[in-house]
């Protein structure tokens, strides 16, 4: 909120990559973000969609971004493969800042031509509608035959035989007859294979999956969720998987990163965040979700109110107008000033002003109980 | 949402019309459905022959029971809305019957039907598509009365803030436009317009599919309090099988234009008998990370059936790991192999030694497979 002089000036020259270009920080993990801020000005103001956010992602390893509708998390995968600014028209429509180093190159500041290049190759991703996404001209093969052809100089005969391939590793039935349909002659599970399969044709080493199941049904998204899974051992990619469906995370994700309002307000290894999670929004996320797995039919606890508009933001906490807390804390520090992630051990941040020990107390007393 | 048979029995009266008594019996159900066939036909070349149908629901039973809650849930394609537009009369049933309070309205003309609309209402999917954006929201909810020519209590701006005000939305909401308000709200609006004239039943189609996680528990306990204060009979359809279980007293399971299982929310999740109904529980992500390792899952093959044409005998047989034989000449029934569980299965799980081919008195092996 302090800065905000500093992002509109971001919007006409080039992004702050402060420290060293061009080389990576000391000790950073496969992927690093950090502090990254992505700004859409608007008619009506600035829309901060991501306000500030620092994570990092080892080889191998999966994290689970969840928030709402609005809380910025596909703004952020679109941050990391660069599509904010693929063009010069949406780089002058877009405010970035911040730093995203992907295995030691940076990729904010970098030219456009230069993440084309990585895009596809060392980072892909997983798109939520495939039949969007797809082509509906172009048979699936050749979009696949495509994928494969812009990163590799190889005829297309060789191509189609990886295409192929691919499409057997994702699990199409008669890969060899399949390749030459079009999107519409597959069924709405196939094309996210699919799709999976046009990702991974190039080995990428970074794989961002955007509700990859949201359109499927149940018995579907149990495949497709197997498939990633499966795929990740197979390949040791680092994946990012994008979605408000927190059974999905709980199936797939080794980390886990709350959103709210653009900005993190909790991340840590999946089982601590669940088991323990130390952030109000989190539990009212828990509290909201109806369970498969219990006999409950007593009310649930929703979060009162309507998710924040990003381009007036509450201040201090952004989820203070719907926190029940948060009149807990002195001094009116929810509303004034905007609470910072601390470590409360192994690796689980929380940015709350509520006390650790108060946080605690009412998760393990007031919400545990009734979930 | 359990206990609301007294209250049904105390509300009904209030409302108008003639079968309250028949209602209120309690054994009566209130919407008796015998039959429901839709086909929708698939015309081919200039004369438009026929050259087969999409068999969207191919005949399915049930009762719906004064002051319960019937959850419907299905794949999408299985049917599921197609029967929710059915039994509120949207559409034209090619076969069977639909009984509401005792009386057939299967194939009532729209001017019959008039009253009957009264009773029976619907909330929709989508909260976006199903408000005009040209009305306002005091035009959108007293559109019920106009139609039905009631004049309310009070009149009719006062009535309309009162349902404001019941779905949690302030009254001074009454000017404004659909696209002042967020999602949830409008799925509000769009539930104190079906609540406009006091009705009976209400068809819920995926009322909460297009809301966000919070919001979404907010709309849930709002219907949860409304069925409460008013006595409501719901029908809700829905694919999440979470939110199913939290709302339903009973469940019917469907697929590919068939009722597979209609049981007790209690039985049916602890103890299911369709195999179908087993791989689909089993396939919902837990919000649980400890629990991903110890889950015995069971994963479908391939994707569901083309409805035009589905597969003799048993529809589920083509994904089924205990299909045999007989699955494929013979259609199972549905038939209750335990008190209040009604099963179409030639092999139902959960259901003891006994051979299914031989279905048992209701009643019978209720103590087996729990």
């Amino acid at each position: 909120m302090t800065d905000s002089s500093e992002d509109r000036a971001g919007a006409q020259a080039t992004p702050a990559a402060t420290e060293a270009p061009g080389k990576a920080p000391r000790g950073a993990a496969f992927l690093d973000v950090r502090d990254l801020k992505v700004h859409f000005p608007t008619d009506d103001g600035l829309v901060k969609s991501v306000d500030g956010l620092t994570f990092s992602l080892e080889k191998g390893r999966t994290l689970g971004i969840v928030g709402e509708s609005g809380s910025g998390k596909s703004v952020t995968s679109l941050a990391v493969m660069g599509l904010h600014r693929a063009s010069r028209r949406q780089r002058s429509k877009v405010a970035m800042s911040g730093e995203i180093w992907l295995d030691g190159k940076e990729l904010v500041a970098a030219d456009p031509d230069e993440v084309r290049r990585l895009r596809g190759r060392e980072m892909a991703m997983i798109f939520q509608d495939p039949l969007s996404a797809l082509h509906p001209f172009y048979s699936v093969g050749n979009q696949i035959v495509e994928a494969y052809r812009v990163h590799h100089d190889v005829d297309r005969k060789t191509a189609r035989r990886r295409a192929i391939e691919m499409l057997d590793r994702v699990g199409i039935p008669q890969p060899d007859k399949r390749v030459d349909d079009h999107p519409h002659q597959f069924s709405g599970g196939m094309r996210q294979r699919a799709m999976i399969a046009m990702a991974l044709v190039n080995n990428p080493e970074l794989l961002i999956a955007d509700e990859p199941t949201t359109a499927l049904d149940v018995t579907v998204q149990a495949q497709i969720l197997d498939l990633i899974r499966d795929l990740q051992k197979e390949f040791g990619s680092a994946v990012i998987i994008i979605t408000h469906d927190l059974g999905v995370v709980a199936e797939l994700a080794d980390d886990l990163l709350v959103m709210y309002g653009g900005r993190c307000v909790e991340r840590g290894p999946a089982e601590k965040v669940f088991s323990a999670p130390r952030h109000p929004y989190t539990w009212g996320l828990l509290g909201s979700m109806p369970r498969i797995d219990r006999d409950q039919t007593d009310r649930l606890i929703p979060v009162k109110g309507s998710p924040p508009s990003l381009i007036n933001v509450p201040s201090g906490c952004a989820f203070n107008p719907r926190c029940p807390y948060a009149d807990l804390p002195e001094d009116n520090l929810t509303r004034t000033v905007r609470p910072e992630l601390r470590e409360s051990g192994g690796g689980h941040f929380s940015a709350c002003h509520l006390p650790q020990e108060e946080r605690e107390r009412i998760w393990t007393e007031e919400i545990a109980p009734r979930l | 949402m359990t206990e609301t048979t007294d209250d049904q029995s105390k509300k009904i009266p209030l409302q108008k019309g003639t079968e309250d008594a028949k209602a209120s019996d309690g054994a009566a159900p209130l919407l008796r459905v015998r039959g429901l066939v839709r086909h929708f036909p698939i015309t081919k070349g200039l004369l438009k022959r026929q050259a087969g149908a999409v068999q969207a629901v191919d005949g399915i039973d049930f009762d719906v029971r004064p002051g319960e809650t019937l959850g419907v849930v299905g794949e999408s394609g299985c049917g599921k809305s197609t029967m929710g537009r059915l039994i509120t009369r949207l559409d034209e049933p090619t076969g069977g019957t639909i009984e509401f309070q005792g009386r057939d309205i299967t194939h009532l003309s729209p001017g019959r039907l008039r009253p009957m609309r009264r009773d029976v209402q619907m909330i929709f999917q989508d909260p976006y598509g199903s408000l005009n954006p040209r009305h306002t929201i005091g035009g959108i909810v007293s559109t019920p009365f106009r139609l039905q020519g009631v004049e309310p209590e009070g009149g009719l701006k006062k009535e309309v803030q009162r349902l404001l005000e019941l779905v949690g939305l302030s009254p001074e909401h009454y000017n404004r436009y659909p696209h002042e308000f967020s999602g949830g709200q409008r799925q509000r609006i769009g539930i104190a317009r079906a609540l406009a004239l006091k009705p009976k039943l209400v068809v819920a189609d995926e009322p909460v599919s297009a809301l966000d996680v919070s919001i979404q528990a907010q709309v849930v306990n709002l219907m949860d309090d409304l069925q409460e204060e008013l006595g409501l009979t719901y029908v809700i359809i829905a694919h999440d099988l979470s939110v199913i279980r939290h709302v339903s007293d009973r469940i019917a399971v469907m697929y590919l234009g068939k009722i597979v299982e209609l049981s007790d929310r209690k039985a049916l999740y602890e103890s299911p008998m369709h195999p179908y109904t087993k791989a689909l529980l089993s396939a919902v992500p837990v919000p649980d990370p400890k629990r991903r390792t110890q889950r015995d899952r069971i994963l479908l093959k391939g994707d569901v059936p083309s409805p035009i044409n589905p597969p003799s005998g048993c529809r589920f047989r083509t994904r089924c790991w205990k299909a045999t034989e007989v699955c494929t000449t013979t259609e199972p029934p549905l038939v209750a192999l335990r008190t209040g569980h009604q099963v179409a299965c030639h092999h139902p799980e959960n259901a003891g030694d006994r051979p299914a081919a031989a279905p048992a008195e209701p009643g019978e092996g209720a103590a087996t497979g729990e």
